[in-house]
């Protein structure tokens, strides 16, 4: 069984793998039965942990979960055109409980937080700790408030203004190249993982 | 001979080839091979001419084959894997920052380890995963392991089966239910997080192998967060890292480390200089610098030499890409 498993698995990297040569019937093939998969074992995975044993075996231990059933179900009156427009309150339930939780987690984590870590450096003990250290601290400072001026549209980019807002764009390139050097290392990551497999596991040349 | 001819041809050479060498790899009379360092040195020469040949050519107009790139990239992934040399790796702040929150912590504290990915992501986030679980094993740490993602449990039994064969490990006779437990993954994202602020047993009644919660004496006393020392998140994206920080670590005070996908660590970083988390492992790189730290090399560690050639490949490329570029518009304004 491990035999046909790793050769199924080789059969099928090398498939995709393919595609880089060109379109060919090989790929075609292993894209559908990987799409085809994925999507028989989402379904199969949230029947079974959604489904079966939330509502399921837990409908007698909270019966708060009808109500989620009742909205679930409202949700699929889209498939009858008539009555259509009521899945329209299940989603407007979810929007609304959704932006009320984020609201909250997003204003104290990503906001309230990133900016008493922007701000606070500059006032901290930490800041003469180092010659690194402060001019690190300035550098967020400035980076972050340059940035957010090249975004104020209301005025235009001219003079002391423009200047700043030049150097936002140039913050934000940089950002966009470090972030563009790590997803090339994630990328380049999966496809070692990838080539390992084939190297070690399919065909043992690696000692 | 017709193109389609050569084609076929070239597949049944590879698939002859590959039979050979499974067969060899299977009935022993192959164990692989590596090259001496004097071989390697000698590779990466060959790869760096054959990079400057490609630039030269570029410059004098004639344009590669995106496929060249291709066969680059897969070149100077592979060829690593089978050289005997090693690379220096400096450790970096959120790194260390790590080792020293799980070092401090004394034997029998719990730890709290989700894992918040799936197989594609494994190359990277695997070889943290198991070198984490090795070191707190080894320093008696009691590990409590869940997942927000329905493979994550699944990957944190193939890390524990490396972990639990270490012969310091096997030493200690660790006992499933006492030393550490697997609760499997539950679904419903953040608002998993968020019931565990007040109650775990909500969340998982049951282990991933079907245990009732009451029954495994390492919950015994676990009621929610307040009764975990440190925790440690796996993430490949959402629900992750993020999540965990806006509700565990902000609103129950939760002590928490990362380890995240190198697409993702960039959007983590913030967290880490805001002090919401207690160190970061960012992509491969972070795996490797990590193995390092604990003294645990794994795959991170052998993976790193591939990366650091793929990343040089494509920078050349990048640059005789340019190079490219520039020289065209030269010659359109001629």
């Amino acid at each position: 069984m491990d035999h046909f498993a790793v050769w199924i698995a080789a059969f099928l990297t090398m498939g995709i793998v393919s595609f880089l040569y060109k379109d060919n019937p090989w790929y075609k093939l292993s894209e559908a039965i990987f799409v085809g998969i994925s999507a028989g074992y989402w379904f199969i995975a949230l029947f079974w942990d959604s489904i079966y044993s939330k509502f399921w075996l837990g409908k007698e231990a909270d019966p708060f979960l009808w109500v989620g059933v009742f909205l679930g179900v409202l949700m699929l009156l889209r498939l009858i055109p008539k009555i259509g427009w009521i899945s329209r309150w299940p989603l407007a339930f979810i929007v609304g409980c959704t932006s009320g939780l984020y609201l909250i987690n997003f204003l104290a984590s990503n906001l309230m937080r990133q900016v008493q870590a922007t701000i606070q450096p500059l006032f901290g003990p930490d800041f003469g700790a180092s010659l690194y250290a402060a001019v690190g601290s300035i550098v967020i400072v400035v980076g972050t408030f340059s940035g957010l001026v090249y975004f104020f549209f209301s005025k235009e980019h001219k003079g002391a203004f423009g200047a700043t807002a030049k150097l936002g764009i140039w913050f934000i390139m940089i950002t966009f190249g470090a972030s563009f050097g790590y997803t090339v290392m994630s990328r380049m990551s999966l496809l070692i993982g990838r080539i390992d497999f084939l190297l070690t596991d399919w065909l043992g040349l690696i000692r | 001979m017709s193109t389609r001819m050569k084609e076929l041809l070239t597949v049944a050479v590879i698939a002859v080839v590959s039979v050979i060498l499974y067969l060899g790899k299977v009935q022993g009379w192959m164990t692989g091979f590596s090259f001496s360092p004097t071989v390697s040195y000698i590779v990466i020469a060959i790869i760096t001419l054959a990079l400057l040949y490609i630039l030269y050519r570029t410059i004098q107009g004639k344009l590669v084959d995106r496929r060249t790139v291709f066969v680059f990239v897969a070149v100077g992934v592979s060829l690593p894997f089978f050289m005997s040399i090693s690379q220096k790796m400096p450790i970096s702040p959120e790194v260390q920052q790590l080792y020293e929150a799980v070092a401090e912590l004394p034997p029998g504290s719990k730890v709290l380890v989700s894992f918040d990915y799936d197989p594609p992501s494994a190359p990277e986030l695997q070889p943290m995963a198991q070198a984490f679980l090795q070191y707190a094993m080894r320093h008696d740490l009691k590990l409590i392991i869940m997942g927000l993602w329905p493979q994550g449990p699944q990957q944190a039994n193939m890390a524990l089966e490396v972990a639990l064969a270490d012969p310091e490990i096997v030493a200690k006779n660790l006992e499933y239910g006492v030393d550490y437990v697997n609760m499997g993954f539950q679904v419903g994202n953040e608002f998993v997080i968020q019931r565990m602020g007040s109650d775990f047993k909500s969340m998982f009644p049951t282990d991933y192998s079907g245990h009732p919660y009451e029954e495994l004496p390492l919950l015994k006393n676990i009621r929610n967060f307040s009764n975990i020392d440190f925790s440690f998140n796996l993430s490949a994206g959402y629900p992750g890292t993020q999540e965990w920080v806006q509700v565990a670590v902000d609103r129950y005070g939760l002590k928490m480390g990362a380890g995240n996908t190198a697409v993702q660590a960039p959007m983590i970083y913030p967290f880490l200089n805001a002090g919401q988390l207690n160190g970061l492992l960012g992509g491969m790189n972070g795996a490797a610098e990590f193995e390092r730290t604990v003294g645990l090399l794994g795959k991170g560690t052998r993976f790193m030499l591939s990366q650091s050639f793929a990343h040089v490949i494509v920078i050349a490329f990048i640059l005789i890409g340019n190079v490219a570029f520039f020289l065209g518009d030269r010659k359109k304004n001629q």
